[in-house]
């Protein structure tokens, strides 16, 4: 017996190894605006996965005849701290960093309109600070929320989350367990405002009747982290409307 | 600040009103000249790490975590456990860090916080040995930087000393010696052996004046830097001159008695934020926006 057969990742009465139903987010927390030095910022949290991301620029970058003359250029880093996992990783950026950064850019890019800002580049840094699964999702929920807090116009918010199963089970937001021993983990990113998926991946083994239910779940996710998304940006700008007008912080505004 | 690195461009302007507002013993932000910021720390909200705190000195930020594994000691300190700091100056903090491999600056700023936690012997470090002579626990303190408004040494350093007083180790059974064949049992542990804790000042010297805790706009003028760290005795335990420029002597006997004045003060800040802060999935709360 593997010790894949051995972990419980649905109970008989449909609950998860951390009590959620199928269908049911951890609780979510964002916040933008939480970085002093960065043009924008913003930290996500998916349940026990923390993810800071800041933005810098548009801004010069070198050399500059890499720049092309008729629009800006995305640069993504994500990383991982060394302690955000169980065994200590080590700081220099693994193959699978590299991967997701790359992968992230490309979920980004289409939410922008990088042709507004020739011969500059964009720098977006995610820094997982503590993983629980789905840290590429988290990283594009924050990415995309210090893009908009840094003021670069955007088509939308891009919105990321994990869909998977379990036997014949779909389920949505997989933590590291669901995530390590699930049957399949398939992270998806759309710009709910448009309707585009801009990250699709998959490990493990999908039925296709499946995947289209899996698709479908994660749509109606996203558009709740959508929302969620919208009200951290939204809390900051009444804050700043706030404080223009000379009114006391009210969360009624 | 950096030297290797670019320094951001500051206005006439206002390097003009630092001068002016130091010749009033003033400083851009209001604080006195020997005032360091306020400290905030938030403790243990990195689950899947030993120890960890988030550090906030003023609007610097940094996160420091622990990390503890069994390693092989080394030949010639066979039954002493190891710590090694790593700081990493995560681009996330600033538009002038890059993704990479860490500037001079970086490795700096580690090795001064080693040299003071290691000087002022805090780790107990032959209370680590797991089988004598072959295995002892190895602490990892890693810093990540998070936000840069000057004077990452001493944020660092209260990062580097939060997160291993937070910090547990794990029980371990010894399965076979002669193998060395373990089983750690991460359900029961035990707060890493601490014995003192010691405390770091920073100073920019700007001009013919010196100040505590430079700001990143007072570092960006500054024509050099001095660290003195102390132990929990008020000995000296670190020092370390940056930058070029330099400081006459009574500069740095003068940096040593605002030390000596203050360690107790920020020791107990530190001991204070510790004891008081809701760690956990509780301490995240404690993160908000601007």
């Amino acid at each position: 017996m593997s010790l894949k057969d051995e972990v419980i990742l649905i109970t008989e009465d449909g609950r998860r190894s951390d009590g959620r139903r199928w269908d049911e987010l951890r609780p979510l927390r964002m916040q933008v605006r939480v970085l002093k030095r960065a043009d924008g910022s913003a930290l996500v949290e998916m349940g026990g996965t923390k993810v800071l991301a800041a933005v810098y620029g548009p801004r010069e970058s070198h050399p500059r005849h890499l720049l092309p003359p008729d629009r800006a250029i995305l640069r993504v880093a994500y990383r991982m701290a060394t302690f955000s996992v169980e065994e200590r990783k080590k700081p220099q950026p693994s193959r699978r960093e590299i991967e997701l950064s790359k992968v992230i850019r490309e979920a980004l890019e289409p939410a922008l309109y990088l042709e507004e800002f020739p011969r500059t580049a964009i720098d977006v840094y995610t820094l997982v600070l503590q993983a629980d699964g789905g840290t590429r999702t988290a990283s594009i929920n924050a990415a995309s929320l210090a893009l908009a807090d840094a003021g670069i116009p955007m088509k939308g918010l891009v919105t990321a989350v994990a869909v998977g199963r379990i036997g014949n089970q779909v389920i949505i937001d997989l933590n590291d367990l669901e995530d390590k021993y699930g049957d399949a983990d398939m992270p998806i990113a759309m710009i709910p405002a448009t309707g585009e998926i801009t990250l699709l991946q998959m490990d493990g083994t999908m039925p296709p009747d499946l995947f289209e239910e899996a698709l479908k779940l994660a749509e109606k996710a996203i558009r709740i982290i959508h929302e969620e998304q919208r009200r951290a940006l939204r809390e900051r700008y009444i804050r700043i409307k706030n404080e223009v007008l000379g009114v006391e912080n009210d969360k009624r505004a | 600040m950096i030297s290797e690195l670019k320094r951001e461009i500051i206005t006439k302007l206002e390097k003009e009103t630092i001068f002016s507002l130091l010749s009033e013993g003033k400083r851009i932000d209001e604080r006195g000249l020997y005032d360091f910021r306020q400290i905030n720390i938030i403790p243990s909200l990195i689950k899947k790490a030993e120890g960890s705190a988030l550090v906030e000195l003023g609007n610097t930020k940094i996160l420091a975590g622990v990390k503890v594994s069994p390693a092989r000691p080394f030949p010639d300190e066979p039954n002493k456990g190891i710590f090694v700091v790593n700081t990493e100056f995560a681009p996330v903090a600033s538009p002038i860090f890059e993704p990479g491999p860490p500037p001079e600056y970086a490795i700096e700023v580690a090795r001064v916080v080693d040299r003071a936690i290691r000087s002022a012997e805090m780790i107990k470090l032959d209370e680590l040995v797991i089988i004598p002579g072959k295995l002892v626990w190895m602490i990892n303190i890693d810093i990540y930087t998070l936000d840069d408004d000057g004077n990452l040494i001493d944020a660092s350093m209260i990062g580097a000393v939060s997160a291993l007083l937070t910090g547990s180790i794990p029980k371990v059974e010894i399965v076979d010696e002669e193998k060395e064949e373990i089983r750690i049992i991460k359900e029961e542990t035990q707060p890493i052996p601490i014995q003192d804790i010691p405390v770091s000042f920073t100073f920019a010297k700007i001009g013919n004046y010196i100040v505590l805790d430079p700001s990143y706009i007072e570092e960006n003028i500054m024509d050099s830097r001095l660290t003195i760290a102390v132990n929990q005795r008020n000995q000296i335990c670190a020092v370390q001159k940056g930058e070029g420029g330099g400081f006459k002597l009574e500069d740095i006997l003068l940096a040593k008695d605002v030390v000596i004045r203050k360690a107790d003060e920020m020791r107990s800040i530190i001991l204070d934020q510790l004891a008081k802060k809701p760690r956990g999935d509780k301490a995240w709360e404690e993160i908000k926006g601007e």
